[in-house]
């Protein structure tokens, strides 16, 4: 079971001569909401980047559904039912939401002379706010005059209305007031029940594990921890984050539950990624036994995203 | 936000959401409200109000003399070029770009276009003649805008340097071919039809004008080359990573601008049965004019093409009022500048308003 539906083996990327990533993986599963976090200049986005085909690592595998990938494009990350959610949103200000929504995928009326077929883009627009559950006053109003907490439905909106997968979500609450936090939340939750992994990058310790499933730790540019979001707290996450918890070793150490702390070369992998890290010394850092029944992801489910793309 | 001027064409099933969880009954209402807001704040609507206004004042000033059907066709004979112009500024500037090119590519256009004709028989020349000028005359223009699009879109040349370039080399290189002196009549099936020809009562020139017009304004509201123009000036970023082809887009722009240029070449051409390469220095100032004032924003992503219409109407209008009621007709230049100045003022007052109130 619990293939990864996404995967990335020792991502490795360089600015000029700032290592961003080193070396890093990233697994998400079906059906799971999984956080990526990790302090400024982790490598986080970067590693967003990368998995959503904006930048090509210098080293370093992605496999889908266990088979290796090149991404090249966005374009090709998108073929492959990914989506992305920019922090900026990357919205056309002056168009109305269901022209953004359509934005590069319009449908026609008279497709030879390609004339828009503007009801049917505001009626599925429509169809697929109130499938979120988001009420926009009007989605033939400029998204520029939208409430932030409107505009970022209108982004999340475009990628579940694309993504048969994975949707990468940078900060999608940074900007937003509580309402409007919870709000997102209960997107990214929908999202989730419907069989799309939601990626939830965040630097907002109580919503990720509000949200995830899952935890995975960033740290200068490597995986440095993963968690079973049930079984953490924010200290835990904190303490991963910011190497006060000092986990180390080439790739991810995974280690069962009541092991003592690897010395510094941690076997580097366990391919099957279900067991989980455990920090050393700190007896309350959170754990999750190797066993995975009792784990409450990955879903148990691999058929779930496929066939639901609506 | 212009653009949107549909009438109460309210998708059905769209707007039942209510407003912040009204109920349906309520829903009319707030549409109506919605509707009532947008009309105000839509830049054209001001632009009819003005074109009304000034229209009253002068029609009661002398209700026998202003418009009459005789004064309205020779208005829009006269702008039929710039308008043609205008409807190509108006894409530009809708990608938050600007053509300072438009008269020098008018120029080069007719210049390349007659001295075609002049090798071919000059005005005794054939309709296969006139055609084959006329194609050389548009690509000419085409080309020239094309260049210049490549310049911004790809070298990243702000468009106001790359078509200021432009706006010189293309009067440089019209001289050059002519040597400075305007080239002769064109063959005489042009300048006979679109010159001064008319079909059903109306001159050629209108009829060209107005239906450039409305074709491009149908292309820009209803296809998906328009609905990428206001992308592409709205957030070139968002275009870009909705996978639309940014750059190129932009090169067509600018290259539509340049062959709509070339096809007001060929109008003025036929007009005045000869090149006029001294008299379109302004041409690009005043076309940039008519579309701010018909509601594009300097900024990109607003704009309509009605609006663009009514706007290269409105110094028409005044001139021509003025004239008629005696006035100095120098005051238009200064009513328009000062127009001109407010109209940019409420575009940046709106957006102002906008981004609070989002």
């Amino acid at each position: 079971m619990a293939e990864p539906l996404l995967e990335a083996r020792g991502v490795t990327k360089h600015y000029g001569h700032v290592l961003a990533l080193d070396g890093a993986d990233f697994t998400v599963y079906a059906g799971e909401v999984v956080a990526l976090i990790g302090d400024n200049g982790a490598g986080k986005s970067t590693l967003v980047k990368t998995l959503s085909g904006a930048i090509r690592p210098d080293r370093g595998e992605i496999f889908i559904d266990g088979q290796p990938v090149r991404l090249t494009s966005p374009l090709d990350a998108r073929g492959h039912g990914i989506e992305t959610v920019y922090q900026d949103l990357a919205l056309a200000p002056d168009l109305d939401a269901a022209a953004n929504l359509h934005l590069g995928r319009e449908i026609y009326l008279i497709p030879f002379l390609r004339v828009l077929n503007r009801a049917a883009m505001r009626e599925r627009a429509s169809r697929a706010f109130s499938d979120l559950g988001v009420r926009l006053p009007d989605v033939s109003a400029p998204v520029g005059t939208l409430s932030g907490g409107q505009r970022q439905s209108v982004a999340v909106a475009r990628a579940v209305l694309y993504a048969s997968r994975v949707i990468f979500m940078d900060e999608p609450t940074a900007a937003l007031g509580v309402v409007q936090r919870e709000r997102v939340l209960g997107t990214i939750r929908r999202v989730r029940d419907r069989g799309i992994s939601v990626v939830l990058i965040s630097h907002n310790m109580p919503e990720v594990l509000a949200v995830a499933d899952r935890v995975e730790v960033l740290r200068m540019g490597r995986r440095v921890a993963r968690y079973d979001a049930a079984q953490t707290s924010v200290e835990g996450l904190v303490g991963a984050m910011t190497g006060a918890l000092e986990v180390r070793g080439s790739s991810t150490p995974d280690f069962p539950n009541g092991s003592t702390p690897p010395p510094a070369d941690a076997p580097a992998d366990s391919a099957d990624g279900s067991a989980r890290t455990v920090p050393p010394g700190r007896g309350s850092a959170p754990t999750v036994p190797p066993g995975r029944g009792s784990a409450p992801t990955p879903r148990e489910a691999p058929g779930d995203s496929d066939g639901s793309d609506q | 936000m212009t653009r949107d001027t549909r009438p109460a064409a309210a998708p059905p099933g769209a707007p039942d959401d209510g407003s912040g969880g009204n109920t349906e009954r309520a829903g009319a209402a707030a549409t109506a409200r919605r509707l009532a807001r947008r009309t105000i704040t839509t830049n054209e609507s001001w632009t009819i109000f003005a074109l009304i206004i000034i229209m009253a004042f002068f029609t009661i000033k002398r209700p026998t003399q202003f418009l009459t059907a005789n004064d309205l066709s020779l208005i829009a004979e006269n702008a039929s070029p710039l308008l043609v112009m205008a409807v190509g500024q108006t894409f530009v500037i809708l990608t938050a770009g600007i053509d300072l090119s438009v008269g020098s590519v008018l120029i080069l256009s007719s210049v390349v276009a007659d001295d075609y004709y002049q090798a071919h028989g000059a005005a005794a020349g054939g309709w296969l003649t006139v055609i084959i000028g006329a194609a050389a005359g548009i690509a000419a223009g085409g080309g020239w805008g094309a260049l210049q699009g490549f310049g911004v879109a790809k070298a990243k040349i702000p468009p106001l340097i790359s078509t200021l370039g432009g706006f010189g080399a293309a009067l440089g290189v019209g001289y050059l071919i002519t040597g400075g002196t305007d080239l002769g009549a064109p063959p005489k099936p042009l300048s006979n039809t679109i010159g001064l020809g008319s079909v059903a009562g109306v001159s050629w020139l209108i009829v060209i004008s107005f239906l450039v017009t409305l074709i491009f304004g149908l292309i820009l509201a209803y296809a998906r080359f328009g609905r990428y123009t206001y992308a592409i000036g709205s957030n070139p970023e968002a275009g870009r990573r909705a996978g639309i082809a940014v750059d190129r887009h932009l090169i067509k722009v600018y290259m539509l601008a340049g062959a709509l240029s070339g096809l007001a070449g060929l109008m003025s051409l036929a007009f005045y049965n000869g090149t006029t390469i001294t008299g379109h220095a302004t041409d690009n100032l005043t076309v940039i004019t008519g579309v701010v004032l018909g509601g594009a924003s300097l900024f990109g992503g607003r704009g309509s093409m009605l609006g663009t219409f009514i706007g290269i109407f409105i110094p028409q209008v005044l001139n021509s009022g003025l004239q008629i009621i005696g006035l100095n007709q120098y005051w238009q230049e200064v009513a328009i500048g000062a127009v001109l100045v407010g109209a940019v003022y409420l575009d940046q007052f709106r957006r102002r308003l906008q981004d609070r109130g989002a």
